[in-house]
């Protein structure tokens, strides 16, 4: 029989909107990541996360295993609790979920409804205004909950054949479920708020929260209501598995609902599917009616215990318990902090602490050039962003796959720094490293003759032979239009095949016109 | 009130305690002749495997051929011939190269058929798992199949292990094999000579009952059962067997399909107390897969002979004086009492006053627990499926109609009915505060004292088949559960040890209930009562004609 083993965590969230224009709206997103991919429980695996585990899961399906709980799974809980502020349960309980799916093997789920593992939390998320990347607004949404919880598998509907095909294979791996308040109010919100949470996941290592493979899902809660009244009915949105996506799929929903409210309909508690190709939410076949999910205490999970320094039990194996506070300790520094930390240290822009945080591993790249070169951490940010960075989502390469590395870089910038080739022969050095055929910036700047002219009395001669050479210019100049001389400096870089430092270059020009 | 007879057992057999005609006589008998003992205990057979004095494979045949033998008694589902003979094969080599596993190896064993068995069938004797077979196998299994035992095959029971007579499920009734004991047939007069046996057979209770019947008729030396109400107890006191349920939590679950998961319990069946606390050993401790399983460490024990019970006490539970207790048991339990007094220990009458409770509690939260672990079976990854495809939902209603028998429908709907929104607080809720009250008796009377409690584990002897279907499943599982199941709701280790026979010949047995965990100290009494009760061994014509004939005089003389 095989065996395959493999976790999942998964959060999902509850986001709630509130609106901009005339009514007021919320959106719940549910929202959930995990890892890898299972049958039937908790099962437990080779990469990071799981939740719940049930054991000898394999592609025969069994019909008595005993659930078992992962204590990794629960590790990443706790983790992504404390890290959105959370009070965190000493004590949590498991329940079953009773309905009937064929993507759900047991019949039920199991789930933490009654007191589940963290409450209470916040989660702070920036986002900017009209797309300004200068203009960042930072926003709060709370957290409801955050529960464990047993993934079903994934019905395939073939419709043309007009059968269901069940994939199991993450049926019963543990998902945590995050479950925020109706606190946001359209989709750029709610985006920007699951960003944020997607790199705090990944930040923990909760989650590689890939939302393309499922490993982070989200759904949304939508409802209209105009200001000063209740929230309206609320329609659910289900899977969403991109940022982007989200974004689209909540704000045509407020629309749609809108419209159907400004056209006299009324809004249906249903949940609905985004369909990606046309743009739009449209109803779900599935769960029609009104389910009594008949909650019952689930008997194979004994109280899930947490301690913390106090009240953790002397002489209790070490690994049987899980120490609140021991986690808390070891909790990374979260994006938010490493932002600020980015800012005060380098004395770069606050967006561009984002951006170096939105890309995978873009920050120590960042950091460690900075270490290896004299240029100011100003300077470098814009090589990183600009010409790096460009570079990269030009070919879609990861900061990882760059062909430059952090070392070549900063060789060049020092180069550059210590004046020893101009900018322009920089990026031109750069452009060869590209080609990543092995070669220093050092061994490029001297087969392409790249370094700038040391020797002052040949760039005076070549200064000279400009002047002499553009008798009109020269009386623009002294005619008191000193804009003219950068076209002065244009024409002695073009001379020596930009290798001259322009602003030597400059002074010698002024030095000659006003003599 | 006394019946004559088993007064006067006891008599004898306090007077001269292990000089009656016994097990040990027949093994003396057995060695010299060195012939195989179909009828020894697994502590004994154990001995004679080691000593080379009959061979695994030798065993196992002669097991296999009983069993084609009693399949009149249905006690086993499925015999696994050739599995069976492998294994034997193999425990043969390591006897030979002088490497046994242990005191298992060789020993055939049944398992019931709610345990999952990889390759071999496992039914839950339902239509709704017929041919299903299992890619793993249960934990308890595992660990016997570890230890070098044989497994023989698979034994019947109610549906699902729901039902207390064995009569529930798909492939037949089981028949006690006390229905063809020379004992039964003097004792039981014939109502008409068109009456034949085939309208007096008795039930073997249930619903462990095949496992009961193959341990009672010698058709294996142990064999596991499950116990969730006291499915493993009632049909060991009506077969004449040791029936054991652990404290919950002791063994694993793992592989057990489930019926009640806060109450099921694997039970262990055996002819004496001695073998019980021998299986206990093998398969007790931590498991992984089973999160309810204790963490702490079991060490396996050997049962000392107890020679002094003063230090110990005794409690009677007056609630389990219950409705329906025939007088003959009555009678039999105070005499089991004054046994202890006489011996010196302290006898206390006890109260537990939830135990009326008890019975309608446990049917809340086992249908709730039955309606929520029956909600797997829908036909689309193992079992029956319907060929109904109008829908998904009407394949599944269809699948489940097909598959389930009345009993198990009826319980998932009140089940379903007790969970529902409205009427969580009012049935469910409410069943778990006196489950909670329950338990609490117990740990009372403990705290007050009490080392282990008496009680009767039936109402009465076994009755025959055409007189207990005259009743629902329903009501006779409120009925025969009624002095077993509150120690399932609490938790606690209690085991029914066969005591002697009724006016009818029929076996009767008392249970032993002790604190949690305690499972030696209860052992040690069930061991030292075993002792002095005597009880006699079951006279099968099918037996004694495939064993040796060293038992045919020894009949159980000081019964009659």
């Amino acid at each position: 029989v095989r065996q395959i083993q493999s976790f999942f965590l998964f959060s999902s969230i509850h986001l709630m909107l509130v609106k901009r224009t005339v009514k007021l709206m919320r959106a719940h997103l549910k929202k959930t990541s995990f890892v890898s991919s299972f049958c039937s429980f908790f099962e437990d695996v080779s990469v990071h996360h799981f939740i719940l585990v049930k054991q000898s899961i394999s592609s025969v399906p069994k019909c008595s295993t005993v659930t078992v709980l992962n204590r990794r799974c629960v590790e990443a809980a706790v983790m992504t609790g404390l890290a959105l502020n959370c009070s965190i349960n000493k004590k949590s309980l498991f329940d079953r979920k009773h309905y009937f799916y064929a993507d759900l093997p047991a019949g039920y789920q199991i789930t933490q409804q009654r007191v589940p593992i963290a409450v209470n939390g916040s989660l702070s998320y920036s986002l900017c205004i009209d797309n300004k990347m200068s203009q960042m607004v930072t926003k709060t949404v709370r957290i409801k909950q955050i529960q464990l919880e047993q993934d079903s598998g994934k019905s395939l509907h073939d419709d043309t054949r007009s059968q269901t095909l069940v994939d199991l294979n993450r049926a019963g791996v543990g998902l945590m479920e995050v479950v925020m308040e109706p606190d946001m109010c359209c989709g750029e919100e709610a985006a920007a708020a699951v960003r944020e949470l997607q790199l705090i996941l990944q930040t923990l290592g909760s989650s590689q929260a890939v939302m393309a493979e499922g490993q982070l899902r989200v759904d949304a809660n939508v409802s209209v209501h105009h200001p000063g009244e209740p929230y309206g009915v609320r329609t659910e949105v289900k899977n969403i598995n991109s940022i982007r996506f989200l974004a689209k799929a909540i704000d045509y929903e407020i629309q749609r609902q809108i419209e159907e409210l400004e056209n006299g309909g009324t809004i249906l508690n249903e949940t609905r599917a985004f369909d990606s190709k046309l743009g739009c939410t449209v109803p779900m076949r599935d769960k029609e009616g009104k389910q009594d999910y008949r909650f019952m205490p689930e008997p194979n999970l004994p109280p899930l215990i947490l301690y913390d320094a106090k009240s953790l039990p002397a002489n209790m194996n070490h690994q049987q318990v899980i120490n609140i506070d021991w986690i808390h300790e070891r909790l990374p520094d979260l994006p938010s902090v490493k932002r600020k930390k980015l800012v005060e240290q380098y004395g770069i822009l606050p967006e561009h602490s984002f951006t170096l945080l939105n890309e995978d591993g873009l920050a120590e790249f960042f950091e460690s050039v900075v270490k290896q070169t004299q240029m100011k951490p100003k300077k470098v940010i814009g090589w990183i962003l600009k010409d790096l960075l460009s570079y990269l989502k030009q070919h879609s390469l990861t900061v990882k796959e760059s062909p430059v590395s952090s070392f070549l870089l900063a060789d060049l910038l020092n180069l550059l720094e210590k004046k020893e080739i101009s900018s322009t022969a920089a990026k031109q050095v750069l452009a060869e490293l590209w080609k990543g055929k092995g070669k220093t910036p050092l061994e490029i700047v001297k087969e392409q003759k790249l370094e700038l002219l040391q020797d002052q009395k040949e760039l005076e001669q070549i200064c000279q032979a400009v002047i002499d050479g553009h008798k009109n210019e020269v009386m623009a100049i002294k005619a008191g239009n000193p804009k003219v001389l950068n076209k002065l400096i244009g024409l002695v870089q073009k001379k020596t095949e930009g290798r001259s430092n322009p602003v030597l270059v400059k002074q010698l020009l002024e030095k000659k016109l006003s003599g | 009130m006394v019946p004559r007879g088993i007064a006067a057992r006891w008599r004898r057999a306090a007077a001269a305690p292990g000089t009656g005609r016994g097990r040990s006589a027949g093994v003396r008998r057995w060695r010299r002749t060195g012939r195989i003992m179909l009828r020894a205990s697994l502590r004994q057979v154990s001995a004679a495997l080691k000593e080379g004095r009959v061979a695994p494979t030798e065993l196992c045949q002669r097991c296999l051929a009983l069993i084609k033998n009693t399949k009149f008694l249905n006690a086993y589902i499925t015999v696994a011939e050739e599995t069976a003979l492998k294994q034997a094969e193999e425990s043969e080599e390591r006897y030979k190269r002088g490497q046994p596993l242990g005191i298992l190896d060789g020993i055939p064993i049944a398992v019931k058929d709610n345990f999952n068995t990889a390759g071999i069938e496992t039914t839950c004797a339902s239509n709704m798992l017929k041919g299903y077979i299992s890619p793993y196998n249960a934990t308890v299994v595992q660990k016997l199949l570890d230890q070098g035992a044989v497994l023989l095959g698979k034994t019947n029971l109610d549906e699902f292990a729901m039902g207390s007579g064995s009569t529930d499920g798909v492939f037949g009734p089981v028949r006690n094999p006390w229905s063809y004991s020379k004992q039964y047939k003097e004792k039981s007069v014939p109502k008409s000579h068109s009456e034949d046996e085939e309208s007096n057979w008795v039930i073997t209770g249930g619903s462990s009952g095949g496992s009961a019947a193959a341990v009672s008729s010698f058709t294996c030396f142990a064999a596991l059962g499950s116990d969730t109400g006291g499915s493993t107890r009632n049909p060991a006191a009506h077969c004449g067997v040791v029936g054991l349920k652990p404290t919950y939590g002791l063994i694993s679950r793992h592989g057990l399909i489930p019926l009640v998961n806060s109450m099921d319990v694997p039970g262990i069946l055996t002819r004496s107390v001695d073998d019980a606390a021998v299986l206990l050993g093998s398969l007790a401790g931590h498991d992984p897969k089973d999160s309810t399983t204790i963490q702490d460490d079991f060490k396996p024990f050997e049962l000392p002979n107890l020679t002094d019970v003063s230090k110990l006490s005794i409690g009677i539970p007056k609630e389990y004086h219950a409705p329906g207790l025939s007088s003959e048991i009555l009678a039999l339990w105070s005499k089991a009492a004054d046994l202890f007094k006489n011996a010196g220990a302290k006898v206390v009458e006890v109260s537990l006053p939830h135990t009326p409770y008890s019975i309608v509690c446990y049917h809340v939260l086992c249908t709730a627990e039955v309606a929520s672990n029956m909600a797997r079976f829908d036909g689309l990854e193992y079992g029956h499926r319907s060929d109904m495809k109008d829908s998904t939902e009407s394949m599944y209603a269809a699948t489940r109609r097909e598959g389930f028998n009345d009993v198990v429908r009826g319980r998932i709907l009140s089940g379903n009915y007790f969970l529902l929104k409205q009427n969580y607080e009012k049935y469910f809720v409410k069943a778990q505060k006196v489950r909670r009250l329950i338990a609490n008796d117990f740990v009372k009377v403990f705290r007050s004292g009490v080392d282990i409690l008496l009680t009767p584990t039936t109402l009465s002897d076994a009755v025959p088949y055409t007189e207990f279907i005259q009743e629902d499943n329903r009501t006779r599982s409120a009925q025969d559960d009624i002095l077993t199941q509150a120690a399932n709701m609490a938790g606690l280790p209690a085991i029914s040890v066969p005591t002697a026979l009724s006016e009818r010949g029929l076996p009767v047995g008392l249970q032993f209930i002790g604190r949690s965990f305690q499972e030696k100290q209860l052992l040690t009494v069930a061991k030292w009562f075993e002792k002095q009760v005597q009880f006699p061994v079951i006279q099968l014509e099918e037996v004694e004609r495939h064993d040796s004939d060293v038992f045919q005089h020894q009949k159980s003389a000081s019964f009659s």
